[in-house]
């Protein structure tokens, strides 16, 4: 697997880390870590930067997950980026709403790496 | 662990979910800190020491605020912990992790409650330093709470029920 450019989406910034940290455990190769404390952010992040995989929580303030998935369809440097959500809303009707919005994968807090390489690898093999 | 939300919850006063709770909690610490909780008996005149409190609301089909309560130097371990650095390098992440904290056991605690995991949102988190404040809760309220050992230091965990 090539080295990646990942952007992670999360309000706490103790998250965004943990998240970082998971993923090297789960044996992704970040050349960078880009990361936002929400949706909109996350947009302004895009603007400028190409990515490889965006991680992304859904309850943040000013522009929360959901809508920030629905609003990468136009976002040229998300186009090929899988966006994996990760966040303490376990609930059916979050998981579809997530998945319908464009979303490829969803994980819920607390989660552990193993979680991670499972949900994210293989959106990276596809990719590949 | 699934158990249900309304009728048998309501027939034991809720208290059918403190295992619930307890499970909820030790799982978050479990995998986000690495560390398992001990179930202690802490006297609550040992509270005085619990100057950190972090709250998130719940609200629709359980409307209520779940809280996680420890001492400064133990929210500084639970932050260490979560970052992988030294304690005496966590700064001002401490309140944030410790609110993280709270808002994974009350994501957790509702998932694994039917019918709570679609029908209860969650409050971003609130983060309190100091002990002198006394909580008035507005509605007549049933409250849950267990009490941890977190690496020795106490550490108490409640949901207080408002409907």
């Amino acid at each position: 697997m090539n080295s990646i450019r990942a952007l992670i989406v999360d309000d706490s910034s103790v998250m965004r880390k943990i998240v970082e940290r998971s993923l090297r455990q789960a044996g992704v190769e970040l050349s960078k870590v880009l990361e936002a404390g929400n949706g909109a952010e996350a947009l302004a992040v895009l603007a400028e930067n190409q990515v490889d995989l965006i991680l992304c929580d859904i309850n943040m303030p000013v522009m929360d997950g959901l809508e920030f998935v629905k609003s990468l369809s136009g976002v040229g440097n998300a186009k090929d980026a899988p966006v994996v959500m990760i966040t303490t809303e376990g609930s059916e009707s979050h998981v579809v709403q997530a998945l319908s919005s464009g979303a490829k994968g969803y994980i819920r807090k607390p989660f552990t790496p193993d979680q991670v390489r499972e949900r994210v690898i293989p959106l990276l093999a596809v990719k590949a | 662990m699934s158990v249900p939300s309304d009728s048998v919850a309501a027939e034991n006063g809720h208290q059918v979910w403190l295992p619930v709770l307890e499970v909820a909690a030790r799982e978050v610490f479990e995998l986000m800190l690495g560390c398992e909780l001990t179930t202690a008996s802490t006297p609550e005149e040992t509270d005085d020491q619990l100057d950190m409190t972090s709250m998130v609301g719940l609200a629709g089909r359980l409307c209520g605020v779940m809280s996680i309560r420890s001492s400064r130097k133990a929210a500084g371990l639970m932050a260490s912990k979560m970052l992988g650095v030294d304690p005496a390098k966590v700064g001002p992440e401490t309140t944030d992790a410790f609110g993280e904290v709270c808002n994974m056991i009350a994501g957790n605690f509702k998932n694994k409650i039917s019918g709570l995991s679609d029908g209860c949102m969650l409050s971003v988190p609130t983060v309190i330093t100091g002990n002198d404040y006394t909580l008035h809760a507005l509605a007549d309220s049933a409250g849950l709470e267990v009490r941890f050992l977190f690496e020795t230091m106490p550490i108490v965990i409640a949901l207080q029920i408002h409907s």
